[in-house]
């Protein structure tokens, strides 16, 4: 192998095969999926996220969530996702269309959360769990993000956002100061919301889960 | 260029060919000193802050609580300032200075305008410190191997540029007829880099694709980086220390034509097994599952050639510094390749997908591969351009066993700890909090690793800072090496 441009040519084609095969090919395939129109509830899905989730998602972004959570469920039979109740039904392509960036994931430290709006759709355990993963979770490894929350003299009426936190909590952490509470700030709410919109709870037809026919039957 | 005697050879044309030779060397050596330095030198102050970051993100995922409340130290930061730091700041500054030192000594031609070098280096270590404090301040994109904020990335490119149009016309300008495996791999992996670089940047960051053809570009991005880009440097950079500190050819220039263009062909398509299970189509996953297996070839037929040239002088790792690292580095490319062509397997894949399996996978690539082998270049080339020796035998030694064996600590406890995860996780009927709590044992063992790995790390850098201000001896001096040599191999052997 001594000719320059013959080694170039194959190093280049090498290349070139695959960017063709599995960057363009998949665009032209499914580049421009368009979302599904359900004629039962008259209107199309996947719907579009609230202004406050998409802000959340940059909150999810910045601090890197998704290298602990994927947000995706396999089919039931491949891994445990359906059984263990991370979703109803695996997803899809078409649940991504709307997503100005997938966080598909590839790490499950915690869990999935693809579905995790329809699994906890309190705001109030979101906040919580944020705040101190322990107090709802004990044992959990996942960050505490107290710098998403503020501690505060109360200015008149409590707020309403104000977090309930277990007696016992606030008194091992210092946090049960009379006329003071803990709030979120609105990257928090952001990102709560954003949680709060992460669910897959309509029907495609691509989703439903193959049933093999049965075998044996058909031999009349 | 017309073919120019060397300055050696026309100031003394009397001289025997072999020292014409050797001096024509250490002229292209001279040519390539400062690019070189800076670029090793950046990278060993990266690997440093890389291990930092390593060793926070480690700690906090046994004890979550540990720097907790700095939001720009949260974990999704730490981790990601890491790999940043040791993907683009210590691997590519490095894989820099090896890339164009290799193909400047095999084209036997000078580096021209070595300045433009450095400010090429400049521009590169600028765009990460930008883009690693992006990170921190919470600007990554979050989207895996391109973290780095876009506003960051134009100074890569720029540097990327300089560098790679250099490294190919110092290929042009090359005085060797013969065009060796190694220059075969730097010419492959300057070209791919760029590609694949410039498109992952347009559509998942400038013009995002729809939906999940996102992880699809994302993932044929990330997994050749490490293929295409990083591979065969280390690549390179084995087929060329092995023969050269041996003395002795490479077993079969056969098996190097049929390893690199099996590698070219099947490495590129392999990526997409990081979505098997995913919302992507079937067929593409199929492909990219047959296409990691058939990466078997291409490892096999490097490992018989590489394994094969050192059988009879297995002796040699003994004394030398730059061997032992490197055949370590080629051992571990032989054993972590194979393991990933079964990872790529449907049903292994069920159990180790979303594990701490493929994090330790993925630093068996990454350090017990390509770091090792790059180390060892590093014990090579320092001593050829600053013309001094490595100052402590002892130092090296430290670097060479606390990293080994920290690294494999690393690998066989996070394996098994990933293993027992993946299991579990499948297993509905145990709570997704126990599998949590069984790693915790493993995440521990990975944290001693860490420190194990940074002792190695202090000690290199020691020796290199030591290096840099050891007085240069007059006369002629003996390499640095751990036991002396049999009198036989005492000319060949560093």
């Amino acid at each position: 192998m001594n000719k320059g441009p013959l080694i170039f040519l194959g190093i280049f084609f090498a290349l070139a095969f695959s960017w063709t095969g599995v960057v363009l090919t998949n665009q032209i395939q499914y580049g421009s999926l368009t979302p599904y129109y359900d004629p039962n509830e008259g209107k199309t899905f996947p719907e579009k996220p609230s202004g406050l989730a998409e802000r959340g998602r940059l909150v999810y972004q910045d601090l890197g969530c998704l290298y602990c959570h994927s947000q995706q469920v396999r089919r039931p039979g491949f891994g445990a996702d359906t059984e263990r109740g991370w979703g109803e039904r695996q997803s899809v392509a078409r649940d991504y269309i709307y997503e100005r960036r997938v966080f598909l994931g590839t790490m499950r430290t915690g869990p999935d959360l693809r579905n995790i709006g329809a699994r906890q759709p309190s705001p109030d355990w979101h906040y919580l769990h944020l705040f101190d993963p322990q107090i709802t979770s004990p044992g959990s490894i996942m960050a505490p993000f107290g710098f998403l929350y503020e501690y505060r003299a109360v200015v008149g009426e409590r707020s309403p956002k104000a977090l309930k936190l277990p007696v016992e909590y606030a008194k091992a952490h210092g946090l049960e100061r009379p006329g003071y509470e803990l709030v979120p700030t609105p990257r928090a709410e952001a990102l709560v919301a954003y949680l709060l919109s992460l669910k897959d709870t309509y029907q495609f037809p691509e989703a439903k889960p193959y049933v093999p026919p049965k075998k044996g039957g058909a031999a009349r | 260029m017309p073919d120019a005697p060397s300055l050696a050879a026309s100031l003394n044309p009397g001289t025997p060919t072999d020292s014409v030779a050797r001096a024509e060397l250490s002229e292209i050596d001279a040519s390539a000193k400062w690019p070189v330095l800076v670029f090793l030198l950046s990278s060993l102050i990266w690997l440093l802050i890389g291990t930092a970051f390593a060793l926070i993100s480690s700690i906090k995922l046994h004890t979550p609580e540990f720097l907790g409340s700095y939001e720009w130290l949260t974990f999704g930061r730490a981790r990601t300032a890491h790999l940043n730091s040791v993907v683009y700041g210590w691997s590519v500054n490095v894989a820099f200075a090896v890339a164009f030192w290799l193909m400047a000594r095999l084209s036997r031609a000078m580096l021209r305008h070595p300045g433009l070098l450095v400010v090429a280096a400049c521009f590169w270590n600028l765009g990460v410190t930008i883009g690693v404090v992006g990170i921190l301040a919470g600007d990554s994109t979050s989207i895996e191997w391109l973290e780095i904020p876009p506003y960051a990335t134009p100074l890569l490119f720029v540097a990327y540029a300089l560098v790679g149009v250099w490294a190919v016309i110092t290929f042009r300008f090359r005085r060797s007829e013969h065009i060796y495996v190694s220059q075969w791999y730097l010419l492959a992996a300057l070209f791919w880099f760029p590609w694949l670089y410039s498109i992952a940047q347009i559509m998942l960051i400038f013009e995002p694709a729809r939906g999940t053809v996102q992880a699809l570009v994302n993932w044929w991005f990330a997994h050749n980086v490490l293929g295409l880009w990083f591979t065969p440097i280390g690549l390179a950079a084995a087929y060329y220390f092995i023969p050269k500190v041996l003395g002795k050819p490479i077993h079969s220039y056969y098996l190097s034509v049929l390893g690199f263009w099996s590698l070219a062909i099947f490495y590129n398509w392999a990526g997409v097994h990081h979505l098997i299970g995913g919302p992507v189509p079937a067929w593409v996953l199929s492909a990219g599952i047959a296409a990691s297996l058939m990466m078997v070839i291409p490892v096999v037929v490097t490992a018989i050639n590489h394994h094969m040239t050192m059988v009879g002088s297995f002796g040699a790792l003994r004394s030398s510094p730059t061997l032992r690292f490197v055949v370590f580095g080629a051992m571990n490319y032989t054993l972590v390749s194979l393991t990933g062509s079964a990872m790529a397997v449907r049903s292994f894949n069920e159990i180790t997908h979303f594990t701490h399996f493929t994090v330790a996978h993925a630093h068996q690539g990454m350090y017990a591969f390509f770091t090792m082998v790059m180390f060892g270049a590093v014990y090579y080339i320092m001593p050829r351009i600053l013309l001094k020796e490595w100052p402590s035998a002892t130092l090296i030694r430290i670097h060479f066993w606390a990293t080994a064996i920290g690294i494999m600590i690393y690998w066989i406890g996070l394996s098994i700890g990933g293993w027992i995860q993946g299991t579990e996780m499948n297993n509905a009927n145990i709570a997704f909090i126990d599998v949590v709590q069984h790693t915790i044992p493993w995440l521990f063992v990975r944290s001693v690793a860490g420190i194990v790995i940074t002792i190695g790390h202090v000690a290199f850098a020691i020796n290199v800072v030591w290096m840099l201000f050891a007085r240069r001896p007059a006369g002629a001096t003996a390499p640095t090496l751990f036991d002396s040599p049999p009198a036989t191999q005492g000319a060949l052997a560093r």
